[in-house]
């Protein structure tokens, strides 16, 4: 089963990255982009087909390593 | 004085470290990170660098070294433990420290020598320095930008953890990197544990640019 876990700064975190997209962006010539978040997805295989199991499992993983709940939020995302 | 100093794959300022120490009389040997077991020290330092290349976030993978675990017991039984740079950002993801690290706010990499103040000196690290005191030490980063919530910053402040600020020559605060109150280094509660961006260990000779790292360094002889 493959399981994408989706990082990104919380909102009350300053996103350097984003702010710096966000302005080429502008440069570019899309005016209209009103903010702009950079995270990151990390992809799993889990060798399992029990989806529930799967994503506690991704749970875990976030929680103690792929991000960090200091400055960051996650999202699981099931992809097949 | 017998001082450990951690190297992990990417740790790159290990020698000057072990250089420091020696140089204000400390013993000092490496203790590579596969290792189990710590050997008795007075001191055990993690050293700056990139560790792990600063893969997912920096000092998030150094954090499951073998050595690791025997650093943190180390240090929940009083044992004296600094974090410099990126040995800092590991005492973080290791909850050693409160807090983490984001990316500076300009997203560049910042080297240059830096003016510091002395917030407390109430612990074994600062002790040779007074409040209040101007120190000049180089700060070499991309990812400095301290981040802690609000009441944990607030119980900081009542614990005496926070130890320096950056500020300019006349003391007044300057923030290089998007620090949340220009804090630059800090301890825990118990005052056992330090983690600072700026380098003292590049500060040790004034041929060199400045000595004021001598101090800090050699508060832990006492």
């Amino acid at each position: 089963m493959k399981i994408a876990i989706n990082v990104h700064l919380k909102k009350g975190v300053l996103d350097p990255q984003g702010k710096a997209v966000l302005h080429a962006l502008e440069t570019l010539g899309f005016k209209d982009v009103k903010d702009v978040r950079v995270g990151k997805q990390i992809l799993i295989e889990i060798d399992t087909e029990d989806k529930e199991k799967a994503i506690k499992e991704a749970e875990e993983m976030a929680k103690e390593l792929l991000a960090n709940p200091v400055i960051e939020n996650y999202e699981i995302e099931v992809k097949e | 004085m017998k001082v450990g100093i951690v190297v992990f794959p990417g740790t790159n300022c290990d020698r000057d470290t072990k250089w420091a120490f020696e140089k204000i009389g400390a013993q000092a040997e490496f203790i590579w990170h596969n290792e189990n077991e710590l050997k008795s020290y007075d001191l055990v330092v993690l050293p700056g660098g990139f560790s792990y290349g600063d893969y997912l976030r920096s000092g998030a993978i150094a954090r499951f070294s073998p050595i690791m675990k025997s650093v943190s017991e180390y240090a929940k039984k009083g044992g004296y433990v600094l974090g410099i740079c990126n040995g800092f950002q590991i005492l973080l993801e290791s909850h050693l420290l409160p807090g983490a690290m984001t990316r500076n706010e300009n997203l560049n990499f910042i080297s240059k020598f830096h003016h510091l103040k002395v917030i407390n000196n109430n612990n074994k690290f600062l002790q040779n320095l007074k409040e209040g005191d101007i120190i000049n030490i180089p700060i070499a980063h991309a990812e400095g930008n301290y981040k802690v919530d609000e009441d944990t910053l607030k119980s900081m402040y009542d614990n005496e953890q926070v130890l320096l600020k950056y500020c300019d020559k006349d003391g007044n605060e300057l923030n290089p990197n998007g620090s949340i109150d220009c804090i630059a280094g800090i301890c825990n509660k118990e005052k056992n544990v330090f983690g600072l961006m700026p380098h003292p260990e590049r500060a040790m000779e004034s041929i060199l640019g400045g000595s004021d790292g001598v101090k800090m360094i050699e508060g832990f002889l006492k």
